[in-house]
C-alpha cells in the first residue's frame, strides 16, 4: 500500500484509531392504513387478517398487501386466539431494550385459519417440550394495560391439545390445505 | 477517455408512468407503491410475470429503517420469483441500471421504480450524514447552508445574480411576483424560502420496453436515446463549488446537443441549481415549461426518477418531441444524470 | 447460452485484511486497499477504469448515507460514472454482476468493483435493530430469524444434529489457508466447536459468521483486453432472482427464488451436472447449516441429501469431490457489503489458479454465490479457466 508520510514533528505519537462522532435522528412513523386498523381492534383484544382479494388467503397481522401479487387488501377477519407453532428458536441471546429472561422461545405463530406466520414469544413452556405443530393460545396483558399497540400479547402458551403433524405444520399448511380444497 | 462504446445500442423506450407526491402521506411505502405498479402494468397489459427485470432506487437512512426496501418488495408481488436489482440510489440510476440490462439483449421489457418519503424524520439531519463523515458531517451542517454556501460564491463571482435567481423563482412558480422575491426574508442568507425546495413524500414507477416490443404497449414510446451520468469529486475543499463539471460531461454523452430540446425536466431542488445546471449543461429555458418542479416538492430517491417520467409524458401527449430528463445526487449537484427522450418523430 | 451480450473477465482481485477492527485504515483507506490491489493485479491505473460500482449493505452500519458520495475520490471516480448497489446481504454478489452488466452490455471495457463494510464503524447491533414501531420486538439478530428455518430443515432431512458442526470445523480449518481471513483458530477442535455455548438453539456460537470490517475489490473486463490478460477468470453466467418474505405456502427452506436463480445460471453456463462440472464453490454461508441446505437447493443433490455431503467430506478441500468455501467463508470472514463479492472473487481466483494455499488442484470452473434477506435475494455466477462457447 502506499506509504504515508507524517511530519517529522509528529514522529512518535500515537496514531488515531477513531473519532467518536454519536448520530442521533428521531423519526415519527405513520402505521399505515392496514396496521391502524390493526391496531385499533387490537387495543379492543381483537385479532385482524387481511383477505387477499386474489384468493382469499388470509394474512395476519395485516400489512394492506398480498405480497404475492402486490395486491392491496382492503378487506379484514377477525382471526381466533389459538394457533399453532410453525417453527421456533430457542434464544439464550438478549434482545436489545426487552428485559426477557434466558433462554425465551420465539416461534413463528401461525393462528387457526391464517396462511401466514408471525413471531411472537412461546413461554408457560420448558424450551425442551415446544414442537413444530405445537398448539398454542394467546395469553393477553392485563385489560388496564391494554392499549393501540403492537405488544398487548404476552407471549403464547400450550393448550395441551393433540399437535398438527409436522406436514401440515408452518408454512406448509397452505399447501395441505390447497390439496384438501382440490380433492374436494 | 472513458465511456468509449463498444458497440451500436439497443433502442429502449419508456412506455408508461405513474407517479404520486404528498406533504406528508399516510401510507407505507408499501401502499402507497401498489397502486403505482398496478397503474403501469395495467396501461401495458403487462403481467408482473411478463417483465424481464425489475430495479428500484430508495434510502434506508431516509426510512429509518435498515433493509427497508425489503419490505417495500412486496408491492412488487415477487411470486413467482423474479429478476430484480436496487440501487441505494435516487430511481434515475435504477432506470441506467436496467438501461444497461437491456444492452445485454437479455430482456424486452422492465419495471423501474423508486420512492421516498422524507416526512418521518429530519430531513435536515439525515441529508446531513451525507457529508464527509470526518471533517464536515460532524459538524450538522444543513442541506439549506450548504446550498447556501455554493449561492454566496456564484453571486460573489457574479456567475449568477439576484435578478436571475427572483426570475427563477417566479418560473418554478416558488413566487408570485419578482417583487414578492425580493421581500421574502433570508433562510440561509444569501437564500431566501423562494429559492429552496418544500419536500414531499411519494413515489413513481414505470415501464421501460424495447424497440421489438414498445409500439405494442405505447401508442407513441418515448425512446431513450442518449443516457449518461457522472460524478464530481466530494470534498468541498477540493470542488469547485460553482461547477458541475459532471451534469456538463453528462448531457454531453447524452447527445444532449445532437438536436433541439424542446423542454427540460432538471432535478433542481434549488433555484441556484437550476440555473448552474443550465449554463454547464447549455440550455436555455425551454418554451414548453417544466411539468412539474423538484423545488416545489423534492420526493428524495425519486425526483430523479419523476423527471424521467415527466419528460416522457410530454411526449406521450405529443407536447414535445425530444426532451431533456436530469437527476442529481449528493450535496450542491455532486453527481448528475442526464437522459434524452425522443419521440421520434419531425 | 452464456450471461448474455458481450464476452466479459476477471483479470484483477484485491482484498483486504478481513478483521473485527480494520483501526488502521479509514473507510476510504479500507476501499482503496482492495482496489489497488485489485488494479495491480489486472496491471491498471485508477485512469484506465470506466466506470466504478460499489455495493454494501446498510448505511446504519457506518453512519453515512450513501458512502459513495464521499468516497468519489477515493474510488478515483470524480468524471466518471459510479453505481451503488444495495440488495441485502446478497450484495456483494449482486455489484458484482451489475459491474459484469456494464461490460456485457457493451457500455464500458474496463470497470471496477468494490464492495466492503466496516462494521466497527457503528453498534452493529443498533443498526440493525432499530425499533421498529408497530411490531413486536422479538429477533435478537439474524441467528433468531434463521435458527426456525434451520430447524425446519433437521426435521425435514432427518439430518444427524452434528452437521452443522462440521460445516463450522471444516471452514474453520479452511480459514488456516488463507492468510486475509479473520478467524484462523489454529487449535480449534471439533469438539470444541460442539461444546460452545447455544445461541440460538439449534445454533451454537460456533457455527455464526464473525462481524467483520474489510472490502473486496475486481476489475472486470471486455473479451478484447483480457485476451492480453495472463489467466483470465471469464465470466459464463450470472443470475439474480427475488422474492416475498412472508407469504402462504412459501418454502423457507429450500426457497423457490434459489431454485429458479440456479436453474437459469446452469442453463446460462451450459451446465448439466452441477457435481460433476463445478470444481469449486463458494457459497454464502453465515450460519453452518446453510451449506446442506444450499447444496441442495444449487441442485449438487437431491433434496434431504445436503448433510449426506457434508458427512462424506466431499465439501472438504481435503479430499473432497467439491470443495466448498475453500477461504474459509462467511464463517471465518463477514464484512456483510463484502461477504457475496469475497464468494465472487474466490471462485474467480480458483480458476485463475491463484488462491494460493487454499486452491484447488486444476479447478476449471467455479461456482459464487450469494443470498441476502430472509434467504429471499440470490445472486450467483459461474466462472471458468477456458473462454464461455458462446
Amino acid at each position: 500500500m502506499a506509504e504515508i508520510s507524517v511530519p517529522s514533528s509528529l514522529d512518535g505519537v500515537e496514531p488515531v484509531q477513531s473519532v467518536r462522532t454519536p448520530i442521533r435522528m428521531e423519526y415519527i412513523f405513520t402505521p399505515g392504513v392496514a396496521a391502524q386498523t390493526y391496531l385499533r381492534e387490537f387495543g379492543n383484544k381483537k385479532i385482524l387478517g387481511n383477505v387477499s382479494p386474489v384468493d382469499g388467503a388470509v394474512l395476519v397481522p395485516p400489512r394492506g398487501a398480498d405480497p404475492r401479487h402486490g395486491a392491496l387488501c382492503d378487506e379484514f377477519v377477525e382471526m381466533p386466539h389459538t394457533g399453532h407453532v410453525g417453527s421456533f428458536c430457542v434464544t439464550n441471546v438478549p434482545i436489545p431494550g426487552r428485559d426477557l429472561e434466558l433462554p425465551y422461545i420465539s416461534a413463528w405463530i401461525f393462528l387457526d385459519g391464517a396462511d401466514i406466520g408471525f413471531l411472537n414469544l412461546v413461554a408457560e413452556c420448558p424450551p425442551e417440550e415446544c414442537r413444530i405443530g405445537m398448539r398454542v393460545e394467546a395469553v393477553w396483558k392485563p385489560d388496564d394495560e391494554i392499549g393501540m399497540t403492537a405488544e398487548n400479547i404476552l407471549y403464547w402458551k400450550p393448550t395441551g391439545e393433540p399437535d398438527i403433524p409436522f406436514e401440515a405444520a408452518g408454512v406448509r399448511g397452505w399447501h395441505v390445505r390447497r390439496k384438501g380444497e382440490a380433492d374436494a | 477517455m472513458c465511456g468509449e462504446k463498444v458497440k451500436q445500442m439497443r433502442k429502449v423506450a419508456v412506455v408508461a408512468a405513474a407517479s404520486r407526491q404528498e406533504e406528508k402521506m399516510l401510507d407505507t411505502e408499501v401502499e402507497m407503491m401498489i397502486p403505482l405498479i398496478t397503474e403501469v402494468r395495467t396501461r401495458t397489459g403487462l403481467d408482473q410475470t411478463d417483465i424481464g427485470f425489475t430495479c428500484s432506487g430508495s434510502s434506508d437512512f431516509l426510512a429509518g429503517q435498515a433493509f427497508s426496501f425489503v419490505m417495500t418488495l412486496d408491492a412488487v408481488g415477487p411470486v413467482p420469483p423474479i429478476a430484480e436489482s436496487h440501487v441505494e440510489m435516487d430511481g434515475a440510476w435504477a432506470l441506467y441500471e436496467t438501461w444497461v440490462k437491456f444492452q445485454m439483449g437479455v430482456i424486452d421489457t422492465a419495471l423501474v421504480y423508486s420512492y421516498g418519503k422524507p416526512s418521518p424524520g429530519s430531513l435536515q439531519d439525515v441529508l446531513s450524514t451525507q457529508l464527509d463523515p470526518y471533517y464536515v458531517a460532524p459538524l450538522w451542517p444543513d442541506a439549506h447552508s450548504v446550498a447556501a454556501l455554493q449561492a454566496r460564491l456564484l453571486l460573489e463571482q457574479g456567475i449568477i445574480t439576484p435578478d436571475e435567481l427572483a426570475d427563477c423563482a417566479l418560473r418554478t412558480g416558488t413566487v408570485e411576483s419578482r417583487e414578492d422575491y425580493f421581500l421574502q426574508p433570508l433562510l440561509a442568507d444569501p437564500l431566501r424560502e423562494a429559492d429552496c425546495p418544500t419536500y414531499a413524500d411519494g413515489g413513481v414507477a414505470l415501464i421501460l420496453a424495447s424497440e421489438e416490443k414498445a409500439d405494442e404497449l405505447c401508442e407513441r414510446p418515448a425512446w431513450i436515446t442518449g443516457i449518461d451520468h457522472r460524478i464530481d469529486a466530494h470534498h468541498f475543499g477540493v470542488r469547485d463549488l460553482t461547477a458541475a463539471p459532471s451534469a456538463r460531461l453528462a448531457a454531453k454523452n447524452a447527445g444532449a446537443h445532437d438536436g433541439p430540446i424542446d423542454s427540460t425536466e432538471l432535478h433542481a431542488a434549488y433555484t441556484t441549481h437550476d440555473l448552474l445546471l443550465r449554463k454547464e449543461m447549455g440550455l436555455d429555458i425551454p418554451k414548453i415549461p417544466q411539468r412539474s418542479y423538484p423545488i416545489q416538492a423534492d420526493t428524495l430517491m425519486a425526483s430523479g426518477l419523476l423527471r424521467i417520467a415527466e419528460a416522457a409524458r410530454s411526449i406521450w401527449d405529443g407536447s414535445a418531441n425530444r426532451t431533456l430528463a436530469h437527476a442529481t445526487a449528493g450535496p450542491l449537484l455532486q453527481q448528475n444524470l442526464v437522459c434524452v427522450l425522443d419521440g421520434g418523430g419531425d | 447460452m452464456g450471461a448474455g451480450g458481450e464476452t466479459a473477465a476477471v483479470i484483477g482481485i484485491g482484498m483486504t485484511n478481513f478483521s473485527a477492527t480494520r483501526g488502521d485504515v479509514s473507510m476510504p483507506g479500507l476501499v482503496r486497499e482492495a482496489a489497488l490491489r485489485a488494479l495491480e493485479d489486472a496491471g491498471m491505473d485508477w485512469d484506465d477504469i470506466d466506470a466504478v460500482v460499489m455495493g454494501k449493505a446498510p448505511d446504519f452500519f457506518e453512519g453515512v448515507m450513501m458512502p459513495e458520495i464521499f468516497l468519489s475520490e477515493a474510488l478515483g471516480c470524480v468524471g466518471k460514472p459510479i453505481l451503488r448497489v444495495h440488495t441485502a446481504g446478497s450484495v456483494g454478489g449482486s455489484t458484482a454482476l451489475v459491474a459484469a452488466s456494464l461490460v456485457h452490455s457493451g457500455v464500458h471495457k474496463k470497470v471496477l468493483t468494490v464492495g466492503w463494510e466496516k462494521q466497527s464503524e457503528s453498534n452493529a447491533m443498533w443498526a440493525l435493530s432499530l425499533k421498529q414501531p408497530f411490531q413486536v420486538s422479538i429477533n435478537a439478530g439474524a441467528g433468531g430469524y434463521f435458527s426456525p428455518i434451520i430447524r425446519q430443515y433437521m426435521e425435514e432431512s432427518n439430518a444427524p444434529e452434528l452437521i452443522g458442526c462440521m460445516v463450522a470445523f471444516k471452514d474453520r480449518q479452511h480459514a488456516l489457508l488463507n492468510p486475509y481471513a479473520h478467524l484462523h483458530q489454529k487449535d480449534l477442535t471439533f469438539d470444541q466447536v460442539v461444546e460452545s455455548p447455544m445461541l440460538w438453539e439449534p445454533i451454537r456460537y460456533s457455527e455464526t459468521c464473525p462481524s467483520s470490517d474489510g472490502a473486496a475489490a475486481m476489475v472486470i473486463v471486455h473479451e478484447s483486453i483480457a485476451d492480453q490478460a495472463p489467466n483470465p477468470a471469464w465470466i459464463h453466467a450470472g443470475a439474480m432472482r427475488s422474492e416475498a418474505n412472508n407469504f402462504p405456502g412459501r418454502d423457507e427452506v429450500n426457497p423457490q427464488a434459489s431454485r429458479e436463480c440456479a436453474a437459469d445460471l446452469w442453463e446460462q453456463a451450459g451446465i448439466t451436472n452441477p457435481r460433476e462440472e463445478i470444481d469449486a464453490a463458494e457459497l454464502y454461508v453465515p450460519f453452518s447449516w446453510y451449506e446442506p441446505m444450499w447444496l441442495e437447493s444449487l441442485g449438487f443433490c437431491e433434496r434431504g441429501d445436503g448433510w449426506k455431503m457434508v458427512e462424506s467430506g466431499a465439501t472438504h478441500i481435503e479430499g473432497g469431490d467439491l470443495p466448498v468455501n475453500c477461504s474459509g467463508g462467511v464463517l471465518s470472514s463477514n464484512p456483510i457489503g463484502a461477504s457475496g463479492m469475497i464468494r465472487f472473487a474466490e471462485a474467480a481466483l480458483q480458476v485463475r489458479g491463484m488462491a494460493g494455499e487454499h486452491q484447488v488442484t486444476g479447478a476449471r470452473k467455479a461456482l459464487g454465490h450469494a443470498y441476502g434477506g430472509g434467504a429471499q435475494y440470490f445472486a450467483m455466477w459461474v466462472v471458468g479457466a477456458d473462454k464461455p462457447n458462446n
